[in-house]
C-alpha cells in the first residue's frame, strides 16, 4: 500500500551568525494511514525541524529547506508539501495535518478564550457558521476528555491545568479531522501523572479516530505503549527505524541500545543508577564527513571515522545506519 | 473586581486630597500675593487692608478649612486677576485643550502604532529604520525647539499654516505634532519592541500552525496582545497632554489650560492656580481609572485577578 506520507532526503539548514546549522541532513521516512510513528532522539538532534519543514513552520531565515520531497497522498491526489505555495500550505496546516506543540502553557493564546481558540480553526477549515461551529467545539471538548465543555467553552488557558490546557491543544489539532497529527514532545512539560493522561486520551482518538500520527518525544519509555514504529534521530540524521518490539527486543544501533539501557526499568529488583549515554551530543556546526555517533560510541572502528554509514535493512521492517552489527559482534558485511 | 475599583477609587481620593495640600501650601511658599497685586507704591496700610479683604492675613490652617469646604462643592474662589471664579475659567480654556490634547494624541497612535507593527514585523527592513528613526527622534527632539522650527518653516517661509491662535482647523496641526512628537516615540518604540515579542510567542507559532491567515494573525493575536502595554502608556501621557502644555500653548497662543497656568504663575492669581493644579490632578487619576478599565477588557487574566 502506497504510504499516506512519503518523506525523501529531507535537507534543512539554518544559517546563522555562528555558522550553518545542520540541523536535518537526508531524513527518509515512510507514515503509513492509521499508524504511529514515534521519532525518538536526544534534545537537538533534528525532530522537531524535521516536522515543522514539513509544513513550511520553519522560521526562514534563518532556516532553509535545501532539499527533498514529501508527499501527500490524500483522497483528492497527492502533493509534494515542499512545493507548495504559501497559500497551499495554509489549507494543510490545522486542515490536513493537526499539530500539538510541547508546552500547553505557552502555545495558547493568554487572552482569548479557549473556546474561540478552538473555534477559529473550525472556521478558517471547514466554514462553519458561528452557530455550528460552537457546537461543534462543544463536542470537540467532550470528546478530549474536558469537564462541563459548555462551561469551559468561555474560559481562558490561565484558568485551567497544564493538562486541561493540553487536551485544548489536542482538540485544535483534531478539529478539522486532519489526516495526520503531528505531535511535538506533548508530554514533556506535563507531570508524570498527567504525562499518563494525556498520553492514554492519544491512545484512544487513535482508536476511535484512526488517527495517523507522529508522535516526537525523547523518552523511549512513553514510546512503548503508542507507537507502531519508532524512527531514532542523531544529529540530524536517521541512526534506527524499526518496529517497537523488534526496536525494543534487538536494538542494532549502539546509540539506541544506551537510550534503552538508560531506561529505568519498573520490572527489575536491583536499583539501577539511571546511565546515560556518555558524551555530549554532536556539534550541528560542523559538516559531517563520518557517524556522527563515531565520538561516543563504545564500538566505533576505523571505517566508523570515515564514512557516514547509510541506513540499511537488517531485517523486516528494520533498519539501521551503523557498520558495527551488535548481535554477531563485528563489522557488518557490505 | 468591584472591590478593586472601589479601592482604587479610595486610593484616587486620598492623593487627590495629598494633591490638593500640596498646591495650596507650596503656592503661599512662594511669596506674599498682596504685596504683587498691590501698586509699587501702595502704603503698608493699603497693602494690609488688601490682605484683610482677601482673607490672606488669617491662619493659614483656617485658609485651608476654608479652600477645603469650597472645593469639594467646585468653588475655588474668585481669580484674583479676572474676579471671575477660577473653576469657571478653567472649564472656558478646557476645550482648546482637550481639542489639542485629542489631536495630539490622535497622531500620535494613528503614525505611531502602524509604524511600531511594521518596523515590528520586518526588523532590520527600512521601513524599521524609520520607525526606530521616529522613536529616536520622538525621544530626543525637546517639544519648544520643534515647535518653532516648525513655525519659521510652514509657517513663516512656507505660510502653509497659522504660527498662533485657534481660528481655524489648521491651527491645531503644529501644536499637536509638537506635543505628540514624544508620546508618538514612545509608541512607536513600545509597538515595534512588543510586536517583535509576540511575534516570537509559541502561541503564534500555534496560530500559523492552524493554517490561519497572516492578516488574522497579525489582527487578532499579535495586536491584541501588543495592545496591553501600550494601553498604559496612552492612558498616562494623554492624562498629562489634559494638563496642558505650557511651552506648546505659549509658544503657539494656544488658548487652553497650558497658557492660563503659565499666566496665572505670572499673577501670583492662588485661587486660579489651585483650581488648576486640582483640575490636572483630577484628570490624570481618571485617566488611570479609565487605563485600568481599558486593561480588563483587553487582558482576561487582570479581569480575573490572576496578575
Ligand atoms: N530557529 C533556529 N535557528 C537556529 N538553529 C536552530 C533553530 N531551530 C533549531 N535549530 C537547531 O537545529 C537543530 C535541531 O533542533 P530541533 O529539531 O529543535 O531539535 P529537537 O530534536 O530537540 O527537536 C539544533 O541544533 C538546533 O539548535
Ligand atoms: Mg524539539
Amino acid at each position: 500500500m502506497n504510504p499516506l506520507l512519503e518523506v525523501r532526503n529531507l535537507v534543512t539548514k539554518f544559517y546563522t551568525l555562528d555558522g550553518v546549522v545542520h540541523a536535518v541532513s537526508g531524513v527518509s521516512f515512510d507514515l503509513q494511514e492509521g499508524e504511529t510513528l514515534a521519532i525518538v532522539g536526544e534534545s537537538g538532534s533534528g525532530k522537531s525541524v524535521t516536522v515543522l519543514s514539513l509544513l513550511g513552520l520553519i522560521p526562514t531565515p534563518p532556516g532553509r529547506i535545501e532539499q527533498g520531497t514529501a508527499l501527500l497522498r490524500t483522497p483528492l491526489g497527492q502533493k509534494d508539501l515542499l512545493q507548495l505555495s504559501k497559500a497551499e500550505l495554509r489549507d494543510v496546516r490545522g486542515g490536513q495535518i493537526g499539530f500539538v506543540f510541547q508546552d500547553p502553557i505557552s502555545t495558547l493564546n493568554p487572552i482569548l478564550t479557549i473556546g474561540e481558540q478552538i473555534k477559529e480553526t473550525l472556521t478558517r477549515h471547514l466554514h462553519l457558521s458561528a452557530e455550528k461551529a460552537k457546537a461543534q467545539v462543544i463536542k470537540l471538548l467532550a470528546e478530549v476528555g474536558i469537564p462541563d465543555p459548555e462551561m469551559r467553552y468561555k474560559a481562558y488557558p490561565f484558568q485551567l491545568s497544564g493538562g486541561m490546557r493540553q487536551r485544548v491543544v489536542i482538540a485544535i489539532a483534531i478539529a478539522c479531522n486532519p489526516h495526520i497529527v503531528i505531535a511535538d514532545e506533548p508530554t514533556t512539560a506535563l507531570d508524570v501523572t498527567v504525562q499518563a493522561q494525556i498520553i492514554d486520551l492519544f491512545n484512544r482518538l487513535r482508536r476511535t479516530l484512526g488517527m495517523t500520527m507522529i508522535w516526537i518525544t525523547h523518552d523511549l519509555g512513553v514510546v512503548a505503549g503508542l507507537a507502531d514504529r519508532v524512527m531514532v534521530m542523531y544529529g540530524g540524521r536517521i541512526v534506527e527505524l524499526s518496529t517497537v518490539d523488534d526496536l525494543y527486543e534487538r536494538p542494532q544501533h549502539p546509540y539506541t541500545a544506551g537510550l534503552l539501557g538508560a531506561l529505568p526499568r519498573l520490572d527489575s529488583q536491583e536499583t539501577r543508577r539511571l546511565v546515560s549515554i556518555r558524551g555530549t551530543p554532536p556539534d550541528m556546526l560542523l559538516p559531517l564527513r563520518h557517524c556522527p555517533f563515531s565520538w561516543r560510541c563504545d564500538y566505533a572502528s576505523e571505517r566508523c571515522w570515515q564514512e557516514i554509514p547509510e541506513l540499511t535493512s537488517t531485517a523486516p521492517g528494520h533498519e539501521v545506519a551503523c557498520f558495527y552489527d551488535m548481535e554477531k559482534g563485528g563489522l557488518r558485511d557490505g | 473586581m468591584q472591590r478593586y475599583f472601589l479601592s482604587r477609587i479610595l486610593q484616587s481620593l486620598v492623593l487627590l486630597f495629598g494633591v490638593v495640600m500640596l498646591v495650596f501650601f507650596m503656592v503661599r511658599i512662594t511669596g506674599d500675593p498682596a504685596t504683587l497685586m498691590m501698586p509699587r507704591n501702595a502704603s503698608p496700610a493699603q497693602v494690609e487692608a488688601f490682605r484683610e479683604s482677601m482673607g490672606f492675613n488669617r491662619p493659614v490652617l483656617v485658609q485651608f478649612w476654608d479652600f477645603l469646604r469650597g472645593a469639594v462643592v467646585g468653588d475655588f474662589g474668585n481669580s484674583l486677576h479676572f474676579k471671575t471664579p477660577a473653576l469657571q475659567l478653567v472649564i472656558q480654556r478646557l476645550p482648546a485643550t482637550l481639542e489639542l490634547a485629542t489631536a495630539a494624541m490622535l497622531m500620535a497612535i494613528l503614525i505611531g502604532i502602524p509604524l511600531g507593527l511594521i518596523g515590528g514585523f520586518n526588523p532590520g527592513s527600512v521601513l524599521d529604520s524609520v520607525a526606530r528613526g521616529v522613536a529616536l527622534l520622538g525621544q530626543s527632539v525637546p517639544n519648544f525647539w520643534l515647535a518653532m522650527i516648525m513655525i519659521i518653516f510652514f509657517a513663516v517661509r512656507l505660510g502653509w499654516l497659522p504660527s498662533f491662535g485657534r481660528d481655524e482647523w489648521k491651527s491645531v496641526i503644529m501644536p499637536a505634532f509638537a506635543l505628540g512628537l514624544s508620546t508618538m516615540g514612545q509608541i512607536v518604540r513600545l509597538t515595534r519592541s512588543s510586536t517583535l515579542e509576540i511575534r516570537g510567542e509559541d502561541f503564534i507559532r500555534t496560530a500559523y500552525s492552524k493554517g490561519l491567515l497572516p492578516l488574522t494573525i497579525y489582527s487578532k493575536h499579535v495586536l491584541r496582545n501588543v495592545a496591553i502595554p501600550l494601553v498604559s502608556i496612552i492612558g498616562v501621557q494623554f492624562g498629562y497632554m489634559l494638563g496642558g502644555s505650557i511651552y506648546i500653548e505659549f509658544i503657539f497662543s494656544w488658548p487652553g489650560i497650558g497658557q492660563l497656568l503659565e499666566q496665572a504663575i505670572g499673577w501670583r492669581d492662588f485661587p486660579m492656580i489651585q483650581a488648576l493644579a486640582i483640575f490636572t490632578s483630577l484628570a490624570v487619576l481618571m485617566l488611570n481609572l479609565l487605563t485600568d478599565a481599558a486593561y480588563m477588557i483587553i487582558d482576561p487574566r487582570i479581569r480575573y485577578g490572576a496578575r
